[in-house]
């Protein structure tokens, strides 16, 4: 399946990934409407320190540990290999934001259930939008074996 | 004490579109942004801006602009604003004023200034995507003599030659002045567009010896990097005798760019600055540049054509005849446009003439004497569009070398600030932090894009004309006609003022 690799060497840490990530999650079509005076809730992190910095986003592993430990069986592998979450299902336990090894899965702003990338499939993007905006390749969706 | 003086842009913000996310924070160099936690508001300090763009571009929300500062002193023709800062500066440092890339100045530009021709009924026009079009080129003396075997067979006595797959090459800049990452993305370039890039005098990192069959190596004043391998591992060799942005100078790198590689590439102590000679010191007749042609010809095995670069000045002509004559396969001229990473501000803006009247003069001038199929002749020095490419082949250029255009392709937005080593676009810096923000993969597509959409354009020019090939226009001034030019002017450049028939 196409994923979202990340090549830290070209990654700028400008966290343009992460207010692109949190606007195609409002559904809105005009940035300042969706994001202007209100906390951003992105489901993609850049990571800095000692001069190196790269964004995580979830890996969409093939055995995934936060759909292991989920109590109601709201995270699931889909058939085209995406993880998701199940809003009405999740119970807010927040377990798998514990396990994933990457910090991938946080709380959504509600507190009330987790949420995570979903590749942009969740929204009217299509494609990642993290990636669509990256201005320098740091980040791509490509199949990799 | 420092005069204040009023920044000359100024950074707006669009209060009601910014998000504030402090990209435009992250990504400047200068430190013009600052966020301020306790109202939770972006602002910018614009006296340290430099107008290079990179928040613009960057700003998520497209909350960004920067604007000329309407601030003025009292207006007068004589004395404008620069012309006053600029002695505020100086009154200030007691220093040498200090600029980059090229002329800025509202000097005439005769590629405007002259119109192509199109075939109307008599002579066809040519449609380039039906029939054939050639924009393949070579460079090289022309010049054989007719030798045969003992057999009676033919001998090749046609001396090396460049290919070209369009008349447009990189022009020299070197790694130092530019960065690892520009310079991987015009070797990658010139080598997909079947094509050259030029190291300029700073040397060729080992990293780029793989490109060498689209590699161009110079030899100037400095001669730094020059040894076996450099020599070696290049398609052509060119002496560099002067640049357009500064005839009569030589060149002067700041210690603070001399990094480990770039001193290791270079073969000089890091950390000091780099001074290019004006003169080269073993130069001083056209006898001894042909000792230098022949030098390098002998320790290359006469298996590549040198080039020997000039920057254009009031008497390119006679030079150019004598380079001719020295033994060189190539002339590079650079007109007073051309940029550079740092130059001192008078001379740039002061010092050399127009590219299209030093090539006008010279292709005439070995026209004149005969030896124009002595070498090919490559013009650079603000070749800004297909356009002006058109224009030189037409006034007699076998190719065209690009700079500015070239790092516009890559991101710079000429805030002309490249001298002070800290480019928001990762082209003129050596800092790891600026220079990772050039990814060569995204360089060099679109350096091969827009050279791509050139020869696009220069074929359509040339169909329309009826001309289905570089070769064939080359030198075809009855192509050009001249629009807003002096009787002078007219005859300077060679053509016929519009209107006049052939
Ligand atoms: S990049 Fe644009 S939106 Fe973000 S803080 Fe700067 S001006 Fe505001
Ligand atoms: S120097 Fe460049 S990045 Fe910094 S504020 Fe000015 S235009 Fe923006």
């Amino acid at each position: 399946m196409k994923r979202v690799y990340v090549n830290e060497k070209w990654c700028l840490g400008c966290h343009l990934c992460e207010y692109e990530c949190a606007f195609a999650a409002t559904g809105l079509s005009d940035i300042v409407k969706a994001l202007k005076g209100k906390p951003v809730y992105p489901r993609i992190r850049v990571e800095e320190g000692d001069g190196v910095c790269f964004s995580v986003n979830c890996r969409h592993c093939r055995e995934p540990l936060c759909v292991q430990s989920c109590i109601s069986g709201a995270l699931s592998v889909g058939g085209d290999g995406v993880v998701r979450i199940d809003r009405e299902k999740c119970v807010g336990c927040l377990t798998c934001v514990l396990v994933c090894p990457y910090g991938a899965v946080m709380p959504a702003p509600d507190g009330h259930a987790a949420m995570k990338c979903q590749l942009c499939t969740d929204n009217a993007c299509g494609e990642p939008n993290c990636v669509k905006h990256c201005p320098n390749n740091a980040i791509v969706y490509e199949e990799r074996g | 004490m420092n005069m204040y003086l009023y920044p000359e842009y100024e950074v707006v913000r669009d209060e009601s579109r910014c998000i504030s996310c402090r990209v435009c924070e992250r990504q400047c160099a200068n430190l013009v942004h600052s966020f301020d936690a306790e109202t939770g508001k972006m602002s910018a300090d614009s006296a340290k801006c430099v107008n290079c763009h990179r928040c613009v571009c960057l700003c998520p929300s497209h909350a960004l602009k920067i604007v000329k500062s309407d601030d003025t002193y009292k207006v007068n023709a004589n004395w404008d604003n620069q012309t006053i800062n600029e002695v505020y500066k100086q009154a200030n440092s007691g220093g040498v004023l200090l600029s980059s890339m090229g002329n800025p100045k509202p000097y005439p530009v005769y590629w405007d200034k002259m119109l192509v021709n199109a075939s109307q009924v008599t002579n066809p026009p040519i449609d380039p995507l039906r029939e054939p079009m050639e924009t393949q080129i070579y460079l090289g003396k022309r010049s054989v003599t007719i030798e045969r075997d003992e057999r009676g067979k033919l001998k090749d006595t046609l001396a090396p030659q460049l290919k070209l797959r369009v008349p447009v090459m990189f022009s020299a800049m070197s790694y130092g002045s530019i960065s690892y990452n520009a310079h991987e993305a015009l070797a990658r370039a010139a080598e997909e567009l079947g094509t050259f890039y030029n190291t300029g005098e700073g040397g060729l990192h080992k990293d780029f010896y793989r490109y060498g069959k689209n590699t161009i190596v110079q030899v100037a004043s400095g001669r730094f990097g020059v040894f076996k391998d450099y020599l070696e591992n290049a398609a052509a060799i060119e002496i560099k005798m002067g640049q357009g942005a500064k005839p009569g100078i030589g060149g002067h790198l700041p210690g603070a760019k001399i990094t480990a590689d770039v001193s290791e590439t270079r073969m000089i102590p890091q950390g000091v600055d780099a001074i290019s000679p004006a003169p080269h010191h073993d130069i001083y007749s056209i006898e001894d540049l042909r000792q230098l042609v022949y030098s390098l010809k002998e320790a290359t095995e006469y298996k590549k054509p040198v080039i020997v670069k000039i920057a254009a000045v009031h008497n390119a002509a006679a030079i150019a005849s004598g380079i001719a004559r020295s033994g060189a396969d190539i002339i590079a001229i650079d007109g007073y446009r051309g940029g550079t990473g740092a130059a001192p501000t008078r001379i740039r803006d002061h010092v050399g003439i127009p590219i299209e009247l030093a090539l006008a003069q010279v292709d005439q001038r070995l026209r004149d004497e005969g030896i124009r199929d002595e070498v090919s002749l490559v013009v650079g020095g603000s070749v800004r569009s297909s356009a002006d490419v058109v224009k030189a082949i037409a006034m007699g250029a076998d190719a065209c070398y690009i700079g500015t255009a070239a790092l516009l392709a890559l991101g710079c937005h000429l805030c002309r600030s490249c001298h002070e080593g800290k480019c928001n676009w990762g082209i003129a810096t050596q800092r790891p932090d600026l220079v990772k923000r050039l990814n060569p993969d995204l360089g060099y597509k679109r350096l091969v894009n827009l050279v791509t959409a050139w020869d696009h354009e220069i074929r359509e020019m040339m169909g329309g004309m009826g001309i289905n090939s570089v070769e064939a226009l080359r030198g075809n001034r009855l192509m050009l006609r001249g629009i807003g030019l002096t009787d002078a002017e007219l005859r300077i450049l060679g053509i016929r003022y519009a209107g006049e028939s052939m």
